[in-house]
């Protein structure tokens, strides 16, 4: 928190075809932050995401550490240090619990073909540091994505064990600042309570910054230092969720106009 | 179409009968085309059984005894069935599916006696038509092919009715002597070798076939055995499996070794004939490694691969030779090797390039398009004062082994230990770099790959990657044959070639080391490559209807190849894995469970 945000988004715009799916968008995040971003459907978060982890064209500016990130492919972005999940689960389905965490350290490990062909010393070392730290990762989750779940495909895991294995893979990337997209959405009270506790603990034991989508406004109050409010591609609200909550644009946005009027 | 015009006739059919009607049909059609393609006649000079069974006869008898075997099958589900068909039922269905099948051939005796459609049809001969009435005129040929068809119909279904053990002893029994008449120039090849001439005059009639006590004998003993060894193959292969970790690593290692052992000793026993075949195997599986890197563990569908094939023959020709039209360096065949491979790595980064950013059909026709563009390169009037154009280049000397010996096409027995070594190379890269950073990058690619790029994977360069393991394994494979053949023309590297090596990988199992070597040794042993023979030399006209259907076939009945890899067939079969995994507790159901249990063993029921 001290000097230049970690994060700085300015005048952010997206566009499709004619249609402005975000529309200078101006977004600070400090180091060690939890901010949440909410808004209506269509109101352009997970664009938001696309844009900085660079699968979609953005025009404005995108800072990160200082550095731009725009221009760059999705994997310098990673290899930069910021990692996401998607809002619809995409695990890699046919390869194990463990191989999902183990490929994702692709971009913080070196060893090439020569290593692997000569077996060398480098080689073996490098293999049992990407495992160990990626049973690591797994642990944080509880007993539940470890054991005899480590060599079972993703394909078999339940819905909410899916959506944490998401987060170990992002974990497992070694960013600075983690994009949750809506990290809860499909699960039950007990355990988006239970996520939402991990979410916390996320930056406190590793120390990530993070940015989450969620529509949960349990777990949206629960985490956040800060919210943002987007609608129609347009950041209508920047402040704690107190502050946010009784904002009549927020209001407005979510319940219609005329709505705080009343 | 058959089933369009019946529908309306077959309305009135209970289920059971539809579907002997339906399959009787379809049987009928198939035998008029087998017929027609030529196959029996052509394959009738190849015996089986001395005098009673040529290949061409067991190429339409199998018809109606596989319609045999479907029609018996008890329907799925017959609890749900109004009225479950009961075993005379099935009886009588085998029989008139058989005799349907059977009936096909009837009805063509008859056409062939009554019209003349040679024209269109050149298989329409007086030859076809002396096989279908065994030279006894129209009306027995009628007659016969009814009562074979009935007959072998009800074999089949009362096969499919017996107990499992009945059906197992039976299939083996059958494969047996079948698979011993194909296997035959092997069989007799390795038994001489070996010292046991009198043993093959025994077993085999002079002209080839075996004799009708050979393979009375070869049935009584395979039948035997497979009562007696029931249960031990599958009981040690689940010892095997459910030891642990490091003794099951030294049986695997022991299984490994004592292949490799047969495999040196092997060529010795035979002769040059079956070393020549072994020797086109190994080229074919060193190629089927290399593609497998690319299409089977990286997922870039590779139509072209025989561009790397070709310009690992042509660089080694032009190192190598002092034939080559332009620039004749001469240099030992090991040493062109090494050029070679950067040769391969480069042309593999070249053609990868702007390839490697297309995904799905657009990458497969761009690959496509690229195999014929190196080999027109090769064809054309601008290079031909590289390359020689149609006049190839030719007079290539063999590889000089430090001076001790030579290994050329006149020694295939030289030529399978140099594929040997090369494909033993093929299978370490394989076997390591699919446990490796890059093997696992290419899974990611390969189920996800914008996901795969957002995890902080390069996937431009882990794809170029696989292209340039692929090429230099191809390249390889292409040093080889030059050094076989002694000499290279464009002709030798048609799309054709790409296509069979890839049916090789799929047929045998996408994926997976052990399956791309079965599919070679199947394929391309028993039927033979693009322009080498198989076992079978009187296939080779019908080689590609026999892929092709082959293919068609293996894509509806197991689209994950001879030997999958575990996660190819996970891929294929998502649903039913799932289902089973559900089923025998595997499944992660809901984790409020969890919260409470802790996380359950396999095994236990959810």
């Amino acid at each position: 928190m001290n000097g230049a945000p970690l994060l700085d988004i300015r005048n952010l715009t997206v566009e499709f075809g004619g249609l402005r799916a975000l529309d200078g968008v101006d977004i600070q995040v400090n180091e060690g932050e939890i901010v949440s971003v909410i808004g209506p459907n269509g109101a352009g978060k997970t664009t938001l995401f696309n844009a900085i982890t660079a699968s979609v064209e953005a025009d404005g500016e995108i800072l990160f550490e200082g550095k731009t990130l725009l221009g760059l492919d999705p994997n310098q972005v990673t290899a930069r240090g910021v990692a996401r999940t998607f809002q619809n689960v995409r695990l890699f389905a046919n390869m194990t619990v463990l191989e999902n965490v183990m490929v994702s350290q692709h971009c913080r490990t070196k060893q090439g073909t020569f290593g692997a062909l000569f077996y060398t010393k480098a080689f073996r070392q490098e293999e049992a540091e990407i495992r160990a730290r990626a049973e690591q990762i797994l642990g944080f989750f509880g007993s539940r994505l470890v054991g005899f779940r480590l060599d079972q495909p993703a394909a078999v895991l339940s819905y909410a064990n899916r959506r944490r294995l998401e987060i170990a893979r992002a974990m497992a990337t070694q960013p600075k600042l983690l994009l949750l997209d809506e990290p809860v959405a499909g699960m039950n009270p007990v355990e988006s309570a239970e996520l939402t506790g991990l979410i916390g603990r996320l930056r406190e034991e590793w120390g990530f910054t993070i940015v989450v989508i969620e529509h949960d406004m349990e777990v949206v109050r629960e985490v956040s230092d800060r919210v943002i409010v987007l609608d129609h591609g347009v950041m209508i609200a920047d402040g704690d969720y107190e502050e946010v909550s009784s904002d009549p644009h927020v209001i407005e946005a979510y319940l219609g106009h005329g709505a705080t009027t009343k | 179409m058959s089933a369009t015009v019946l529908s309306p006739l077959l309305r009135h059919v209970s289920g059971t009968w539809r579907r002997v009607l339906r399959l009787g049909t379809l049987g009928a059609v198939g035998q008029v085309f087998i017929s027609l393609s030529g196959m029996p006649v052509r394959l009738d000079v190849r015996e089986i059984i001395v005098p009673i069974l040529s290949l061409g006869y067991l190429a339409v008898l199998a018809v109606p005894i596989v319609l045999g075997v479907l029609l018996g099958r008890r329907p799925e589900h017959q609890e749900f069935l109004e009225k479950s068909p009961n075993r005379r039922d099935l009886l009588l269905g085998a029989t008139l599916g058989g005799l349907m099948g059977g009936g096909g051939l009837s009805v063509l005796a008859l056409l062939l006696a009554r019209f003349d459609l040679r024209d269109p049809l050149i298989n329409w001969s007086p030859q076809l038509l002396e096989f279908l009435s065994f030279g006894r005129g129209v009306s027995f040929g009628f007659v016969i092919w009814l009562v074979i068809g009935g007959g072998l119909g009800l074999v089949g279904g009362t096969v499919r009715l017996a107990s499992a053990r009945t059906q197992r002893v039976i299939m083996t029994m059958a494969l047996t002597v079948v698979g011993a008449a194909i296997l035959e120039s092997l069989l007799v090849d390795l038994v001489e070798g070996v010292g046991l001439e009198a043993l093959v005059e025994w077993l085999y009639a002079p002209r080839g076939g075996l004799t009708l006590v050979g393979a009375a004998v070869l049935a009584f003993v395979s039948g035997l055995l497979s009562l007696l060894g029931q249960g031990r193959v599958k009981n040690f292969r689940e010892k095997i499996q459910t030891m642990e970790g490091p003794r099951q690593t030294r049986v695997n290692l022991m299984l490994i070794a004592a292949v490799g052992v047969a495999l040196i000793v092997l060529p010795l026993l035979v002769g040059k004939l079956t070393n020549e075949l072994l020797a086109n195997i190994g080229l074919f599986v060193l190629l089927a490694l290399g593609l497998n890197i690319v299409v089977g563990l990286a997922g870039i569908l590779d139509l072209g691969y025989v561009a790397f094939f070709a310009v690992g023959s042509y660089s080694t020709a032009v190192l190598t030779a002092a034939t080559s039209p332009r620039i004749a360096p001469e240099f030992p065949w090991f040493f062109a090797l090494i050029i070679v491979v950067f040769i391969a790595i480069l042309v593999g980064l070249f053609i990868g390039a702007p390839v490697i950013r297309m995904r799905g059909d657009y990458l497969a026709i761009v690959t496509l398009g690229f195999g014929e563009i190196i080999r027109l390169l090769f064809l054309s009037d601008w290079l031909s004062g590289w390359f020689g154009g149609s006049q190839g280049i030719t007079a290539i000397d063999g590889v000089d082994v430090f001076g001790l010996l030579t290994v050329d096409g006149t020694n295939p027995r030289r030529v399978f230990y140099l594929v040997l070594f090369f494909c033993a190379i093929a299978i370490y890269i394989s076997w390591r770099l699919e446990r490796s950073r890059l093997g696992r990058a290419w899974m990611a690619v390969r189920e996800d790959e914008p996901v795969a790029e957002a995890m902080g994977i390069n996937t431009v360069n882990v794809k170029l990657m696989a292209f340039v393991v692929g090429a230099v394994l191809g390249s390889f494979g292409g040093a080889i044959f030059v050094a076989k053949v002694g000499s290279v023309f464009p002709t030798s590297f048609l799309i054709l070639v790409s296509i069979i090596i890839l049916v090789v990988v799929i047929f045998g199992g996408m994926g997976n080391i052990f399956g791309v070597i079965a599919g070679a040794v199947v394929l391309i042993g028993v039927l033979g490559g693009p322009k080498q023979p198989g076992l079978l030399v009187e296939f080779s006209e019908f080689k590609l209807l026999i892929y092709g259907a082959l293919l068609v076939w293996m894509m509806l009945a197991r689209p994950e190849g001879l030997i999958p890899s575990a996660r190819r067939s996970r891929e294929l079969h998502q649903e039913e894995f799932l289902q089973d995994a559900w089923l025998t507790g595997q499944i992660d159901t809901d984790d409020t469970n969890d919260l409470h249990g802790g996380s359950r063993p396999p095994g236990s029921q959810a």
